[in-house]
């Protein structure tokens, strides 16, 4: 278990014990990036009050144990902000707060902060808003399908 | 954690006590290096000797037959590359499978760049080769096929008798990897008509390290390491001395043990695999149910990644191994599991678990029990599961 032992005790608490695992029904926006094929898939749910802060979040994710710590990081970091401020929490911000991830779980903070982009994304959307900065979701596994 | 339950034996045993005592001497008194024409050295040199005995004979071979190497790559590099280059104005075709182990493809896409040409066979759903396809795979200018014994990942024993007769008849070499049968099912060379066989010490409770390759005295091997004299000046490097001498004896203990330790492992697999397969939904077995490793559990898990998999069982205290993308350190899961025809999406949630003499019914109880929650709980985390929910409730 190479991989297990490379993981910082931030990563397997979270891997262990995932904060915000489940679903939000009806929720102000959802974002789902990865793709089965290559083995993992994040999903991310979004509760944005009027006032256009995030209350709750919520993921599932179907990936090794980097990809559910940094979903579930990434879920902790974005509740409380505002969708703008939410735009910043990058990969690197979750990687730091895991204390770390081993080189090749790297993409797994890159799909972390794709999915919370991908739900706010769906949020602008539904909302007919512009979110500064917000680019349309890169990775789709639909699209991605497409494309193979 | 005080459980600890290894299932990982297809990666690598531990080695038995009477092995450790037996190789203890050739560290520090018996010493000598067999090459040495004084007496001291006599004792480094029969016990080499008296373990070429044993594997010849575990084979039904003659002791001139066997080679000792430093492993079970070693083997497989030598067998292929050996022969490529012994029999190259014969001819550059190779035969092999797509579900061989890296040792042996990528010999083979080493060859390939030295302008041989490799057919690569596929594999049914349950990893065996096709016999016709062989036959129809040789050409004028085949010089070796090359499948293996038995898979490393599921399990699957190849009918290796009927590609001996094969090889035979159109005058082919024919090696066999024999690193995880050797020591699990009988294997006479003779009988199955196999010119070159590759085997390795650790899967049997023998020390890291150490492996052989067997060649039928009517095959011409060109030499991988060169040098001195030692293994008729077929495979050169003072000879790890300790390490043959514990593979000696492992091979020893494995062959007078293996009727009933193999009876007991298959009693228990089978038993494993009708719990998880009763007891789990969506799981896919993998590999054929019979023609199979008497201590090989292969299986899919639909919804989930094998890595968490391995990590929630290592948590419980359960050693397990899986041809997740994730565990590979690729993008791809396993490329076995991708031969048998799996998608991607569920070859990454793979699990084997490799049982050994040791392995008891309260462990595979335990484990299974500790399974089925972490399959649970790792579905409830999964958006492919959800989706999969949904669509089973919209229909």
């Amino acid at each position: 278990m190479a991989e297990g032992q490379a993981y910082s005790k931030k990563v397997m608490d979270h891997f262990m014990n995932p904060r915000n695992m489940g679903e939000i029904e009806n929720p102000s926006g959802v974002g789902t990036v990865g793709n089965a094929k290559c083995g993992d898939i994040m999903r991310i749910y979004l509760d944005i009050d009027d006032n256009q802060v995030i209350r709750d979040c919520k993921f599932k994710t179907f990936g090794c144990g980097a990809a559910v710590a940094t979903s579930s990081m990434a879920t902790e970091l974005v509740i409380g902000k505002t969708v703008q401020e939410a735009l910043n929490v990058t990969n690197k911000a979750v990687m730091e707060a895991l204390d770390g991830l081993p080189p090749v779980k790297v993409h797994c903070s890159l799909l972390a902060e794709e999915s919370i982009h991908a739900a706010l994304w769906d949020y602008a959307k539904k909302n007919n808003i512009v979110i500064e900065g917000l680019e349309a979701p890169r990775v789709d596994i639909h699209e991605e399908e497409r494309q193979e | 954690m005080d459980k600890f339950i290894y299932l990982d034996h297809a990666a690598t045993t531990p080695v038995r006590p009477e092995v450790v005592e037996a190789m203890l001497p050739f560290f520090t008194e018996k010493f000598g290096n067999p090459s040495a024409a004084y007496g001291h050295a006599f004792s480094a040199k029969n016990g080499v000797d008296k373990a070429r005995n044993i594997a010849a004979n575990a084979l039904g071979a003659t002791a001139k037959e066997i080679y000792f190497t430093a492993g079970g790559s070693e083997s497989d590099n030598w067998a292929i590359k050996g022969v490529a280059d012994a029999y190259k104005n014969k001819g550059k075709h190779i035969i092999t499978s797509k579900i061989e182990h890296h040792a042996v493809l990528h010999t083979c896409e080493f060859l390939e760049k030295q302008g041989f040409e490799v057919t690569y066979l596929d594999v049914d759903e349950d990893g065996l080769i096709s016999l016709e396809e062989l036959e129809a795979a040789i050409k004028e200018d085949t010089i070796l096929i090359s499948i293996m014994f038995a898979n490393n990942e599921i399990g699957t024993i190849e009918p290796i008798k009927e590609i001996g007769e094969i090889a035979k008849k159109h005058n082919v070499i024919f090696h066999t990897d024999a690193v995880q049968a050797f020591g699990q099912v009988p294997i006479n060379v003779d009988e199955l008509h196999i010119d070159l066989l590759s085997a390795s010490s650790h899967k049997l409770n023998g020390p890291k390290g150490v492996g052989m390759l067997y060649v039928r005295k009517s095959v011409k091997l060109s030499n991988l390491v060169h040098g001195g004299g030692q293994e008729r000046s077929k495979r050169a490097g003072t000879e790890n001395v300790p390490g043959i001498v514990g593979f000696g004896k492992a091979v020893e203990i494995a062959f007078d043990t293996m009727e009933e330790r193999t009876k007991k492992e298959t009693e228990l697999r089978d038993y494993t695999l009708k719990r998880i397969e009763e007891e789990i939904p969506y799981v896919k077995i993998n590999g054929h149910r019979t023609k199979r490793l008497p201590n090989n559990i292969n299986a899919c898990y639909r919804f989930i990644e094998g890595e968490s998999l391995l990590i929630m069982l290592d948590m419980n205290g359960i050693c397990g191994s899986s041809g997740s993308a994730c565990t590979s350190g690729s993008l791809d899961p396993s490329h076995v599991l991708l031969a048998i025809g799996l998608p991607h999406e569920i070859a990454h949630g793979s699990l084997r678990l490799t049982l050994d003499h040791n392995t008891t019914k309260e462990d595979m109880d335990y484990t299974v029990d500790k399974l089925k929650a972490v399959v649970d709980r790792l579905r409830s985390m999964s958006p492919l599961y959800e989706d999969f929910l949904k669509e089973q409730g919209g229909n």
